[in-house]
């Protein structure tokens, strides 16, 4: 294995381009250094992105926020104005693992670990959150929810980073909430997640929204169907029960030691409706 | 293999070593600095053992190339005490025997340190979740909890 940790995206980008054999980008390396330790991944070059310049940085842009590839969870859940605008998404990226994971895990590392738990990627899906990509070709910009193909593979071509994610302005009256089941109070990996990001009107109104799962198919998944379920509504019961019902509809999990089929398909329907409760309150606090 | 050669700085020294690409900076504390505080237990950031502060931030050593810590601030338990003065949280674990056969005790001592500097009056629930990277094999955590508690309400009154 080759170690080497460039000082510009561009070196970067001609690292991994160049690379023969198995190439990995190291951010906070708590998933990419538990892998190799169990000879799961076996990397010829591990390029570290920490010392490129603002990669740790979060500035704001165009009323949202930019969140560097190697911010971590720790540096995220102090920063007040990401907490106001996305409190869904700082609750999402803060579950992952305990303090010295918060340390060092980032929220892009989560999403390209490819996993369908990953704890903060329904939260950014709907958000709307983009990432930008930079590769030997140029630069994109990717909705979060195309970037993980299947459980452990990416839309990436070879040579392509990931160098930011985007957090949009939260439209007036917005908000989102994640909430995850796990068999015990933190420290585990999601059974299912449930992000949901909603707009009011001024008469308390649901007038868009964004609804993603976890854990519950081999990617993350946007639900147009949860979404519709709730918009033009005041989440009243029935449209609570629709948005349920929508989200179980959505679900194709695997039956696993964490969980059966029927469990998580249930569970999804339980948690999008109670996430969507938080994100109206917290909605209903915003100017 | 190149081996990369890496000046740091660790509990206020500047130190230097050697190291392969693979190594982890627990390695590198360990084998090349003889600081043998940390413990490696689990070696996939589950257990807390190895903890340590890089830059301000506590870490699993386990899960940080050595090579990443070029020109870092790295932070472990041989720099808690100020010579042969033990910190309040040390002389506490002793005190109060919170500890069984000690493997974890290096990794509780920097996690409760950074966390009563980042919070000095933390309730219990608190304690337990900042310290929930922490395993003990033992399963002692009563008394960890409780010595961290008592510390905490020692140093708010010194």
């Amino acid at each position: 294995m080759k170690y080497e940790a460039p000082d510009t995206v561009e070196a970067a980008v001609g690292l991994l381009s160049s690379a023969q054999g198995t190439a990995r980008v190291l951010a906070g390396g708590t998933d990419l250094l538990v892998q190799s330790r169990a000879g799961m991944v076996e990397p010829d070059l591990v390029v570290d992105i920490k010392r490129i310049a603002g990669m740790d940085a979060i500035t704001e842009e165009d009323g949202g926020f930019r969140i560097g590839a190697a911010v971590s969870g720790a540096q995220l859940g102090e920063h007040d104005g990401v907490k106001a605008a996305w409190p869904g998404v700082v609750e999402g990226v803060e579950l992952i693992g305990s303090t010295q994971v918060q340390g060092r895990a980032t929220m892009i590392g989560n999403l390209c670990n490819g996993s369908p738990a990953a704890d903060s990627v329904p939260a950014m899906i709907a958000a709307g959150a983009t990432v930008h990509v930079v590769g030997p070709d140029g630069s994109r910009d990717v909705a979060v929810e195309e970037v993980v193909t299947g459980p452990g593979k990416l839309s990436l071509s070879k040579g392509e980073l990931i160098a930011s994610v985007f957090l949009p302005k939260p439209e007036a009256h917005s908000s989102d909430a994640y909430l995850r089941f796990i068999p015990r109070t933190e420290m585990d990996i999601a059974v299912v997640g449930a992000g949901v990001a909603l707009t009011l009107d001024d008469s308390g109104t649901v007038s868009a929204a964004r609804v993603a799962l976890g854990a519950v198919a081999p990617t993350a998944l946007l639900v147009d169907a949860c979404a519709q379920a709730i918009v033009g509504t005041t989440l009243d019961d029935a449209a609570l029960e629709n948005l349920a019902a929508a989200a179980s509809a959505a679900c194709n999990p695997i039956d696993d030691k964490r969980g059966t089929i029927k469990y998580r398909t249930k569970v999804a329907g339980v948690l999008a409706r109670r996430a969507a409760v938080i994100a109206k309150a917290r909605a209903g606090e915003t100017s | 293999m190149s081996r990369t050669h890496v000046t740091t700085t660790v509990n206020g020294d500047t130190v230097e070593f050697l190291c392969d690409p693979e190594e982890t900076l627990l390695d590198a504390l360990r084998d090349h600095l003889g600081l043998t505080g940390s413990k490696e237990g689990c070696a996939s950031g589950d257990c807390g053992a190895c903890t340590v502060k890089l830059d301000g931030r506590l870490v699993c050593s386990c899960l940080v190339l050595a090579a990443e810590s070029v020109d870092r601030k790295v932070e472990t338990i041989e720099g808690m005490a100020d010579g042969d003065d033990l910190h309040p949280l040390q002389q506490k674990f002793l005190e109060m025997g919170a500890l069984q056969c000690g493997i974890c005790t290096p990794g509780f001592l920097v996690a409760a340190k950074d966390l009563l500097e980042r919070n000095p009056e933390p309730s219990e629930t608190q304690v337990r979740y900042c310290l929930a990277g922490n395993l003990c094999r033992c399963t002692g955590y009563d008394k960890i909890i409780r010595a961290v508690m008592e510390t905490a309400e020692d140093m708010r009154g010194a």
